[in-house]
């Protein structure tokens, strides 16, 4: 090794040593920095290979995608049988929808995006004309599905399930507890004793009995109640029920918003000289509905999952679909296949609500930072 | 005081209205389908298959009743409901049979204002266990940990029968049965209990059926049927003489392959005569059936012997003996009145 000089000044930067920067440093930093540190590398590694192969394994490449029944699966390979899932996805989509008929359903759907886009995403495109239909889009829907109108078939509500039936009873329930909630949030804090009254008892005899027993109510003592004869659906008293649960708690959160918003909010716009209603469109809204994003798409979001209690009513939401589909000798057994399938929806659909409201929160955010 | 006679009078008004409405087979025949309540999902009893076509042991049987009113068995409307709804479901007339595995009691004939119409299946809680813990008597299994369903009233005779033997058990509490099935393939518990149709379900689920077994002991009595609401007895009727009609298709032999060619001709048997309606059966008409009642029911749904081995018996994954399930000539508990 030979001895360079420099003159001074011109030293030359060099590289840093072999194995502290890079992908090697890294490693060499982080995970072989002692010897138990090692020790402790090579450990989790082995484990994540077993258990990251036997996850893959089993999820897809030993897994039969077609089968008959869960004899044939076994035959032809021994990881998870997505047959069950494969064969029944009509029925885990749409119940007991009449195949023929599930074209509407179909199309009910995709509208439902174009009713949504103008009240999720103010950037979009012809908005006016959209906002119209969003207007309208609920009962087009109601009488889509339904049918008994236009030369539509008429389907019974014990033919709706699966898939379909939770996006029906969570969006409804979304849809109509926002604005339920938003009046009951304001009727909270009015200054006029009955209105005050009503939304008190009406918000914590709801918030103070579980949703499970709002079910029962709705499928077993309302009959009581109604004159022999009257056929008021279970699907619509169970939304009824559903929309009450989550109003009440929509309500406390924007109650929440409303009093974050600093008094002098309040005194700018009473000297202003707006009336009540002027206020509340114009100052208290806005500001608190901002404040109650994540709190009010949480509750959506929780409402969304509740929907899986219709269950115990009888009623073959997805995991409905999923039990009965495991009463049928050719699929029993595939517990673990059938509700994975399910979990991903609701995790899927669950994922996209929690995206939205991060989304809307950074928009609409006007803080300095 | 004005108000509380008024009120009374209200109240009377409400009841009379409820109870001039027209009868139950009029109701469906004007509406054209049977409402049938349903289990929402039990192996061989009730459970959609990969069309979306609800098949079992309660299924047929309700198809069976509308064969019988309304000449089509495909005619029916099912409506699921879970062990707590199916009562109120019933009464509250979102159906007008529950054909859903109940079991006939006191309180629930007597208290909940029904009519259980008969027995269609003699089922009572059993006990399985791996072939390899080499049991072959309920009476040895002492000490044993038990998958058991909380808040059954399997949990009480569980209970009633190791008392009675002088034995100990340990609990293990479960929900439902597809947990009680992981637990106990994962050794969790030495013995699963549940109704035996039940345990027959959890063992044909298994990759190798064959290492397990159901003891011979059975610790309660469950007999299932089907149940109609209090207070129509045409309806009662109606339902109770298409089971039996079933019973007694097997009892003489008719098949749903054959019964179109007896009810065609003179048969030797004038009760085969009289159930196809060759020979005129006194009272058809009360019930407001038409005379090939019968003959629809056996040839679009088959004999009681058939429904039970195309859902339940030896052909199917579940298996299940007969047993108590059989005509009393063959050793089992069904002995029906006489056709005539």
């Amino acid at each position: 090794m030979s001895l360079e000089t420099y003159k001074p000044g011109s030293y030359p930067n060099l590289p840093p040593p072999l194995g502290t920067v890079g992908v090697s440093g890294w490693v060499r930093n982080n995970l072989f920095s002692s010897i138990s540190n090692s020790l402790l590398t090579i450990l989790s590694v082995t484990l994540l290979y077993y258990l990251i192969f036997g996850i893959v394994d089993w999820f897809l490449l030993d897994a039969v995608f077609d089968a008959n029944s869960k004899i044939e699966c076994r035959k032809i390979n021994d990881g998870a049988c997505w047959a069950v899932v494969s064969r029944r996805i009509g029925q885990f989509v749409y119940g007991f929808y009449p195949e023929a008929e599930r074209w509407r359903i179909d199309i009910t759907f995709y509208a439902m995006f174009f009713a949504f886009a103008p009240l999720l995403y103010p950037d979009v495109p012809k908005r006016k004309y959209l906002l119209w239909f969003s207007g309208i889009y609920p009962i087009l829907a109601y009488l889509f599905i339904n049918g008994g109108y236009f030369g539509l078939t008429k389907i019974e509500y014990s033919l709706f399930g699966g898939f379909m039936l939770t996006v029906i009873i969570g969006v409804t329930g979304i849809v109509c507890s926002l604005p339920i909630g938003i009046l009951l949030a304001l009727g909270r804090q009015s200054k006029l004793t009955v209105v005050r009254t009503l939304c008190v008892c009406f918000i914590e005899f709801m918030r103070g009995v579980p949703l499970i027993t709002l079910l029962f109510v709705a499928s077993s003592m309302l009959n009581y109640f109604m004159p022999p004869g009257t056929n008021f659906s279970i699907l619509v008293r169970v939304i009824i029920m559903f929309t009450f649960f989550s109003a009440a708690y929509i309500a406390e959160v924007i109650r929440g918003g409303i009093q974050a918003i600093p008094k002098g909010q309040y005194e700018a716009a009473d000297a202003l000289g707006l009336n009540y209603w002027q206020k509340t469109r114009f100052i208290t809204l806005p500001q608190a509905m901002k404040i109650s994003i994540p709190g009010i798409v949480n509750t959506f979001i929780g409402l969304y999952k509740d929907t899986t209690l219709v269950v115990v009513i009888g009623l073959l939401d997805p995991l409905g679909i999923a039990r009965a589909s495991l009463a049928d000798t050719k699929w029993n057994g595939l517990s673990i296949e059938v509700y994975i399938f399910v979990a991903l929806f609701f995790f899927v659909s669950c994922l996209a609500m929690s995206r939205y409201s991060l989304w809307l929160e950074n928009k609409l955010n006007t803080d300095h930072k | 005081m004005k108000t509380k006679i008024l009120l009374a009078a209200a109240t009377a008004g409400v009841m009379f209205a409820g109870s001039v409405l027209a009868s139950t087979l009029d109701d469906v025949r004007a509406r054209g389908k049977l409402n049938c309540i349903i289990n929402t999902g039990l192996a061989g009893f009730a459970a959609p298959d990969d069309k979306g076509n609800w098949t079992g042991f309660d299924v047929d049987f309700c198809k069976a009743v509308a064969a019988a009113t309304l000449g089509d068995a495909s005619k029916v409307n099912y409506t699921t409901a879970t062990g707590k709804t199916r009562f109120t479901k019933l009464a509250a007339g979102e159906g007008e049979i529950l054909s859903r595995n109940t079991t006939w009691t006191f309180s629930r004939d007597v208290d909940l204002s029904q009519t259980f119409i008969g027995v269609s299946y003699y089922d009572g809680q059993g006990f399985m266990v791996p072939k390899a813990l080499g049991v072959k008597s309920a009476k040895g299994l002492d000490g044993a940990s038990v998958c058991i369903q909380t808040g059954t009233t399997t949990e009480l005779n569980l209970a009633e029968f190791f008392a009675a033997n002088n034995m100990k058990y340990n609990p293990v509490p479960i929900e439902t049965n597809s947990e009680a099935q992981e637990l106990y393939k994962a050794g969790r518990c030495d013995v699963y209990t549940t109704d035996a149709s039940g345990l027959y379900a959890t063992m044909s689920s298994f990759d190798n059926p064959s290492d397990h077994m159901v003891l011979p002991e059975i610790v309660s009595k469950e007999p299932l049927g089907p149940v109609v609401r209090h207070g129509d007895d045409q309806w009662a009727d109606i339902v109770g003489w298409t089971l039996r009609a079933m019973m007694a298709g097997e009892e003489l032999n008719i098949t749903s392959a054959n019964v179109k060619s007896l009810a065609g001709k003179d048969n030797k048997n004038k009760e085969i005569n009289r159930l196809l309606g060759k020979d005129p059966l006194q009272g058809l008409s009360k019930l407001g059936l038409s005379a090939d009642w019968a003959v629809q029911v056996i040839s679009q749904v088959g004999n009681y012997a058939e429904v039970f081995e195309k859902n339940l018996g030896m052909s199917t994954p579940l298996k299940i003996a007969r047993g108590a399930n059989q005509l009393y000539r063959d050793g089992g508990l069904f002995y029906i009145p006489p056709i005539k």
